[in-house]
């Protein structure tokens, strides 16, 4: 890992630096004393995991939040960016990752909507139509947003911020919706920026891209600057390692028993895309067995929800061996069945989807066991037997140590890490034989997080299985057996935990080596 | 200066129950307002309005007789909007079930006996569930918009009951009256008091329906599913809970409450079909169904308030002169104040003086929407 202080510093003038940035939300210090330079002519990447802190930074950068520390200084000036409308002003530009468009506009008018009013669209029109030539992205004015593709949806966004003249462009993981031809075009465009010395902060966690772009990188972790360097002369896995850290705890896990039966398996599932931000599935595969943690790591949105989604039920299958639960043909059957073959499910939201947000506790209870348990919380006529859902709270509440101000408090009520210790809680209560959990502590505090992992090992250890979905490295190699990586809606082949190093995750988790296609049920478990 | 609606952490408890109460009263000194705008004492109007009738039984009678349709057809509209689906066809349903209720008495006055009546009840419900079915089946099928078709419905409900009183189903012996026979005895909703007043069943029927009902939403399984997936349908998912099975169950339920409406109106009240059969109960029940905060219970106090309008309406015509749609104005004015006064129940009320200028940027920042969408 070869650290450079930056070769672009003697180019040319600092166009933005930041001393110090800080930005705390509660208790969680989002931003810590984070400094940047940008040079003017360059194209300076911004590398992390998701949660390292970079919208945030970005955030600032563009005035929607407001520092708690720290000092931003424009061509040597100290400023105050009070809002994005001050940071369109200063010349600062940004391409966001969701698309802010009306799609039942045309291209020009969704243009003309933040530019003055008194533009008129003839001329907006004219304007983008020359400056989008002019650049290689090709764009009709005229077009409805809704006709358009994702990729002509972008060259949208970014003309709208060219429109503006502005030096320097942030750009949010501008590639994370391209397909890889859409994607060299606007690499090409950004070249081409470049050479008329406008500078572009780039962020991104696709570790190629980077090193094929970019002149200098800032590598944020846990909202702090860990480096900066040349990315043309990192290797993906010296930049992966940066990314996510070297420092692994060492989990206190006994050994797993790794004769267990089948509990769960996945064979060839595929799933097209729902939406146009939704990832499909490429043919996984994949078997869990009993007293086996298996992580599945991944940059978010690489189809690790939809795939939650195929195996919970929430989306069924038309083949019925496609998911097998406990040896049972499940592809077809919703939720509910699936729950009674003795699977449980931790979705990635905890308010609105694994709990109804302004439902008390005992009520969230019924959500994810009405089926399971009915014989002990339904009576005659479907009545709710409330002292007993009222029972079983309690003892949730309890054995996962929630903490809470009522006794039994809405679902909106309790902090993150408390909900989710509760709504993990709920499915360990049933003991179930298999349990699929995405993003288990994701936004937790350190204590609540440290409980719901212990948790989820001695469920495995009792016998269960476990499927573990998240993007905290650090989290998956502290409880997996195995760990898979999931790039592009592909699953890789698990990779035993005492053969797993950052570097291989990081490697597969940024793409850089394809995705293994076909990897039979027999191979799957080598572990 | 200028006022500001700040987000409540919680709901508040207080103001989701006065809410109501608070929307009352507005629509009073709106309604005095306008009675003195048309040149009359407005508190005598308001007197007529809404003291009057309440002074004799007979006048009570009649309050339970407009009351009970409305708190019938709420307290179905309430399930629907508590699963957040948008029934405003209650009108039609209640037609409909007016309709098929009325068939037997019409078609066969020959069969007679103590079956009747409850074969002409089970027909309104029927009748009105499956015009219900309707809407349901275009938004589950087609992902139409159920508003829409709910509504438009109503209007074929009401040219289908033209056609047929004018049409088949006229009575024979009528001189051209565009009515059907009048219905039999043993078709006719009994009186509860026929000495005091006419009042009849369908009173009782409303009392039952919205104690059911709020059992149903409040204690059993089936009603946390109604509420699961009307406030997160995402959870309700996760639970297992069938999205297309619950607009069904939605609307064939507030359909089939609508059309026991309908024919217990056509039988008690009326007695025979008519072009009309309804002052817009239908609608009117949409504001009751609100004003008792989709709460059957509530439902029931909501329904006797907006029966006064109606029978208020029909005093201050008689009494001061003006309009009976002036109750529409009522209605339309309540069903106003009460959604608004519901967004006191999740925002508090800020007053900012003039904002001085390191509150612009807050202010410009506030008006750049379409920078926000990350």
């Amino acid at each position: 890992m070869v650290f450079v202080q930056s070769s672009a510093e003697t180019a040319g003038r600092d166009l933005l630096e930041v001393r110090g940035l800080t930005k705390i939300f509660g208790t969680l210090k989002a931003c810590d004393g984070v400094d940047l330079t940008i040079a003017k002519g360059e194209i300076h990447a911004l590398l992390g995991e998701n949660g390292a802190g970079k919208s945030t930074l970005v955030k600032m950068l563009f005035g929607s939040l407001e520092p708690n520390d720290g000092v931003i200084s424009w061509n040597g000036e100290p400023v105050t960016i009070a809002s994005p409308s001050v940071a369109k002003k200063l010349g600062i530009g940004m391409v966001f990752q969701h698309f802010s468009l009306f799609e039942a506009l045309t291209a020009a008018e969704n243009i003309a909507l933040s530019l003055q009013a008194d533009t008129p669209l003839s001329t907006i029109s004219a304007k983008a139509r020359a400056l989008s030539y002019s650049y290689g992205l090709p764009l009709d004015p005229e077009a409805l947003v809704g006709d358009l593709s994702v990729g002509e949806r972008q060259r949208i966004e970014i003309i709208r911020c060219l429109l503006q003249t502005p030096d320097l462009i942030i750009l949010d993981e501008p590639t994370s919706v391209l397909t890889p031809q859409e994607a060299d075009k606007l690499f090409e465009t950004l070249e081409r920026l470049r050479a008329e010395g406008k500078s572009i902060l780039y962020i991104s966690h696709r570790l190629d891209e980077v090193r094929r772009l970019c002149d200098r990188a800032t590598i944020m972790r846990h909202g702090k600057v860990v480096g900066h360097c040349d990315p043309r002369r990192e290797t993906p896995s010296s930049l992966a390692r940066m990314m996510v850290g070297s420092e692994v705890k060492n989990a206190e896990r006994p050994p797993s028993a790794t004769s267990g039966d089948e509990i769960l398996g996945i064979c060839g599932l595929s799933r097209k895309p729902a939406g146009p931000f939704s990832m499909p599935l490429k043919n996984i595969w994949l078997s869990v067995r009993a007293g086996e943690v298996l992580g599945i790591a991944g940059v978010a949105g690489n189809g690790q929800s939809e795939f939650f989604e195929a195996v919970s039920g929430e989306a069924r299958q038309e083949a019925g061996d496609a998911v097998r639960i406990r040896g049972q043909q499940a592809g077809r059957l919703g939720i509910s069945a699936r729950r009674l073959l003795g699977a449980a499910f931790v979705p990635e939201e905890r308010l609105g989807h694994g709990a109804a947000p302004r439902m008390k506790l005992s009520e969230n209870l019924l959500l994810s066991r009405h089926k399971t348990d009915r014989r002990a919380f339904i009576g005659a006529g479907g009545f709710v037997k409330s002292g007993a859902i009222q029972s079983a709270a309690q003892r949730i509440i309890k054995a996962m140590d929630v903490r809470k101000s009522a006794p039994d408090p809405e679902a909106a009520a309790l902090s993150g890490g408390n909900l989710q210790k509760f709504i993990i809680g709920r499915e360990l209560d049933r003991q179930p034989a298999l349990m699929v959990v995405n993003q288990p502590t994701w936004g937790v505090d350190a204590g609540a997080a440290a409980r719901i992992r212990q948790a989820l090992i001695e469920l495995a250890r009792s016998g269960s299985a476990v499927l573990v979905i998240s993007q905290d490295l650090d989290e998956l190699f502290e409880m997996s057996d195995a760990i898979a990586v999931m790039h592009n809606g592909e699953l890789s082949k698990p990779i035993p935990i005492a053969e797993a190093t950052l570097e291989k995750i990081g490697l597969l988790m940024g793409g850089a080596e394809p995705g293994h296609a076909h990897v039979s049920a027999e191979t799957a478990d080598a572990s | 200066m200028r006022l500001e609606l700040v987000k409540r952490p919680q709901q508040s408890t207080l103001f989701s129950a006065i809410s109501p109460l608070i929307a009352l009263c507005l629509t009073l000194v709106v309604g005095a307002i306008v009675f003195a705008l048309l040149g009359e004492n407005p508190f005598e109007a308001l007197y007529y309005y809404f003291v009057d009738p309440l002074r004799e039984l007979w006048s009570l009678h009649e309050l339970a007789i407009k009351a009970a349709p409305l708190i019938i057809i709420a307290v179905g509209l309430s399930v629907c909007y508590l699963s957040n689906n948008w029934n405003i066809g209650a009108e039609g349903q209640f037609i409909m079930g007016g309709i098929f209720g009325s068939m037997l008495p019409v078609l066969f006055p020959t069969f007679q006996g103590p079956l009747v009546l409850p074969l002409m009840l089970l027909m309104g419900l029927i009748g009105g569930a499956a015009y219900a079915a309707i809407p349901a089946i275009l938004k589950t099928r087609f992902n139409t918009n159920e508003i829409l078709t709910s509504l438009m419905l109503v209007y074929v409900a009401q040219f289908f009951l033209d056609w047929l009183v004018r049409g088949p189903w006229r009575n024979p012996e009528g001189n051209n009256f565009p009515e059907t026979r009048r219905f039999h005895p043993d078709a006719v909703l009994p009186e509860l008091f026929p000495a005091d007043g006419r009042a009849n069943l369908g009173i009782v029927f409303a009392i039952v329906a919205a104690i059911v009902v709020w059992l149903l939403v409040s204690r059993t399984l089936k009603g946390f599913e109604v509420r699961v997936l009307g406030a997160s349908p995402r959870a309700g998912r996760f639970a297992g809970f069938g999205t297309t099975k619950m607009v069904f169950f939605a609307f064939m339920l507030s359909g089939a409450l609508a059309g026991l409406a309908g024919i217990s109106e056509v039988s008690g009240a009326i007695g025979q079909l008519r072009p009309t059969i309804s002052p817009g109960y239908g609608f009117a029940a949409i504001i009751v169904a609100f004003l008792g905060r989709l709460n059957p219970l509530g439902i029931i106090a909501a329904g006797f308030v907006l029966a006064l309008t109606y029978l208020g309406g029909e005093a201050a015509q008689i009494s001061i002169g003006v309009s009976d749609k002036v109750a529409r104005v009522f209605q339309g004015m309540l069903l106003f104040f009460v959604l608004g006064c519901d967004t006191l129940i999740h925002y508090r009320i800020r007053l900012v003086r003039a904002a001085p200028k390191a509150d612009a940027a807050v202010v410009a920042k506030a008006a750049e929407p379409a920078t926000e969408g990350a």
